[in-house]
């Protein structure tokens, strides 16, 4: 009997089950380690940014929270049990954001930008790519931390993209904007509450009647994201953004390379020349981007979900995805933001850009949806 | 022999490596003496972020 207990101890010791409790061990310390390393290094305030990329980025992957899918199950299968914990999650932030942002302007900005030519036109575009590519802002971020091919092909070209929309932003602007306007205070937190609930029943309407729900999964993903969202807010004095952090890696490549910014409407004026000569490790949204990237890893490891096969794509596919890339980048610097900073912050913290974007971005979803399978993107 | 999702990750995480290792030798020093307030909310600082809702000029 003493010799079957000590196998059987042997076996515990050695079995798949404790080398997984490991590894996930392991995977949860080398994070926590690198928020720590980084807050002593470069100060509470950024381990903390990076620490809530990380939240963001498990909650993403983890609990399937997106925005490209719940689009496409909407156009496709008028399913929008994930759109719905889109506004959810919105309307949570901006009932926390309108009156943060009231008491303390100082401290506090939105994500406020001007409705314009270029950004509906930038969203429309950005509709499409993030379709193709079936990854938003985050999404490309969390999908390539997961190790998705299609993302991790897009994600260097979202940034090239990006650099290049926001060394063209001046231009494009110039082309006719109406003057800022955002809602706020209690009265624009009621108008944005009403429209969000607007727009829910304009889902609910159009959809299946099958697919009229919201599971419980969501309802928790809506609510952990809203919460760092509102961290993000407090800690940033910001709201969540991604895409100007991408186009910052890229501008800060180009500026070490010789490239001369200085000349540069937007890369030369001197909040975003500080920007370029500070370290990534102290700028908002590229700590966050970080985190996002590390968290879905983190989710994807903790699952076992890295051993899939990378997908035999012909070569049209992979163009398209470089493309996309681009688009996704150009496009989301025109339309002052992304899913993220213009939808999600755009209408959480009361500005009406992010209300036109979802329009505009929609409308280019539906098409983006129609394309992928003619750019042979559909799985095989 | 096949490519899988963990090649894909481990050339990511190679990149980023490599960009923040450029990073910190092309840029101004951490410092972390004379880093932020650890929120801004009730900092008194005004938030200098760049976000990518900031129209140029702003």
């Amino acid at each position: 009997m003493a010799h079957l207990a000590h196998d059987d101890r042997e076996r515990v010791k050695h079995s798949p089950q404790r080398s997984r409790v490991w590894g996930r061990s392991a995977l949860l310390l080398a994070a926590l380690s690198l928020v720590l390393i980084l807050a002593a290094a470069a100060g509470a305030r950024f381990g903390l940014l990076l620490l809530i990329g990380f939240g963001l980025g498990a909650t993403l992957e983890g609990l399937r929270f997106g925005f490209a899918g719940p689009w496409r199950a909407m156009i496709l299968r008028r399913d929008p049990s994930g759109i719905f914990a889109q506004l959810l999650a919105i309307a949570l932030v901006a009932t926390a954001a309108f009156p943060l942002l009231a008491q303390n302007g100082g401290e506090l900005i939105g994500a406020h930008a001007p409705i314009g030519f270029a950004m509906v036109g930038g969203a429309f575009v950005f509709g499409i790519a993030m379709q193709l590519v079936l990854g938003c802002g985050s999404g490309t971020l969390v999908n390539a931390g997961s190790g998705n091919p299609i993302a991790l092909v897009a994600l260097p070209f979202f940034a090239i993209g990006s650099f290049l929309g926001a060394a063209h932003l001046n231009w494009w602007t110039a082309l006719g904007t109406v003057p800022l306007a955002p809602l706020s205070g209690a009265a624009g937190l009621g108008v944005t509450l009403a429209a969000l609930g607007l727009a829910a029943a304009l889902f609910w309407v159009l959809a299946d009647h099958d697919n009229r729900r919201l599971p419980r999964r969501l309802v928790i993903a809506a609510a952990v994201v809203a919460l760092l969202a509102i961290g993000n807010l407090v800690v940033a004095g910001q709201p969540w953004g991604v895409v100007y952090g991408l186009g910052l890696w890229v501008a800060k490549g180009a500026s070490a390379a010789g490239v001369d910014l200085a000349a540069n409407p937007f890369w030369g004026s001197a909040a975003h020349a500080e920007r370029i000569a500070q370290s990534l490790l102290t700028d908002v949204t590229s700590l966050t981007n970080l985190g996002l990237i590390g968290g879905a890893f983190i989710v994807a490891a903790w699952r076992a979900g890295l051993s899939q096969p990378i997908p035999r794509l012909p070569a049209l596919a992979w163009a398209a995805t470089i493309f996309a890339g681009l688009a996704l980048g150009y496009s989301s610097r025109l339309a002052f933001g992304c899913n993220v900073g213009a939808f999600f912050s755009g209408i959480s913290t009361g500005s009406l850009h992010g209300w036109v974007w979802f329009v505009a971005a929609f409308a280019g979803s539906v098409i983006g949806v129609r394309l992928r399978p003619l750019l042979q993107l559909e799985a095989r | 022999m096949s490519l899988s999702r963990k090649h894909g990750v481990i050339a990511l995480f190679v990149i980023i490596a490599g960009l923040l290792a450029f990073d910190l030798s092309h840029s101004a020093p951490l410092d972390p003496f004379r880093a932020p307030a650890i929120l801004a909310l009730g900092s008194g600082q005004a938030a200098s972020g760049a976000h990518c809702a900031a129209a140029p000029g702003s």
